[in-house]
């Protein structure tokens, strides 16, 4: 019998490793484009693990660092994007 | 485990499915906008669904509030980005892959 706090790290785990798998992404390319959506990627799997451990450990303040996380995630990826485009009208 | 335990473990493994998904998309698909297409719903999805499970394990209103927060963010922001990402590949005149490309 798994315990529930082993269960839910273990899922974290596994979004750990989807994490790696798309960094083979911005490894190989071959445009610009395809890194920052493995970048993007690769943080919102890194934003469900924080909240896994958030919810394995009890602690909530780890949702405060989870929430940051995302918005610096999308804003990564806006950023990116729009300074890609000359004239800036990505969205 | 307790039913409710049962549940949140039941919906962190699908996440997780879909995150599975999100990976193997952003690998073996062939150009960006499959790629952006794989990224920004399996993943989106996934996000949802493990958060979800996250706002049902914590015990505290506010840390559930948080996490249905992070849930409302993930679902308008990363289609968003994605959205983003495609349209710049578009506008610097990346053509989109078509099967002859393979052959």
């Amino acid at each position: 019998m798994v315990e529930f706090a082993t269960a839910l790290l273990a899922i974290a785990a596994a979004f750990v490793l989807f994490a790696v798998v798309a960094l083979y992404r911005v490894f190989a390319g071959p445009t610009i484009h395809d890194r920052v959506i493995a970048v993007n990627v690769a943080g919102t799997n890194t934003v469900i693990a924080i909240a896994l451990v958030a919810a394995a450990f009890d602690e909530s303040v780890f949702l405060d660092v989870a929430l940051v996380y995302a918005l610096l995630n999308f804003l990564l990826s806006i950023a990116f994007s729009k300074f890609n485009v000359e004239h800036g009208g990505v969205l | 485990m307790t039913p409710i335990e049962w549940a949140i473990v039941g919906l962190a493994l699908l996440g997780a499915f879909f995150g599975a998904v999100a990976a193997i998309g952003i690998v073996r698909m062939p150009d960006i906008y499959t790629r952006a297409h794989a990224a920004s719903k399996s993943d989106t999805l996934g996000a949802v669904l493990t958060i979800a499970a996250v706002a049902l394990a914590l015990e505290s209103g506010l840390s559930t509030a948080k996490a249905a927060f992070l849930v409302i963010f993930m679902f308008l922001t990363n289609p968003t980005a994605a959205h983003a990402i495609a349209r710049a590949a578009e506008d610097q005149g990346i053509e989109p892959w078509t099967r002859e490309d393979d052959s």
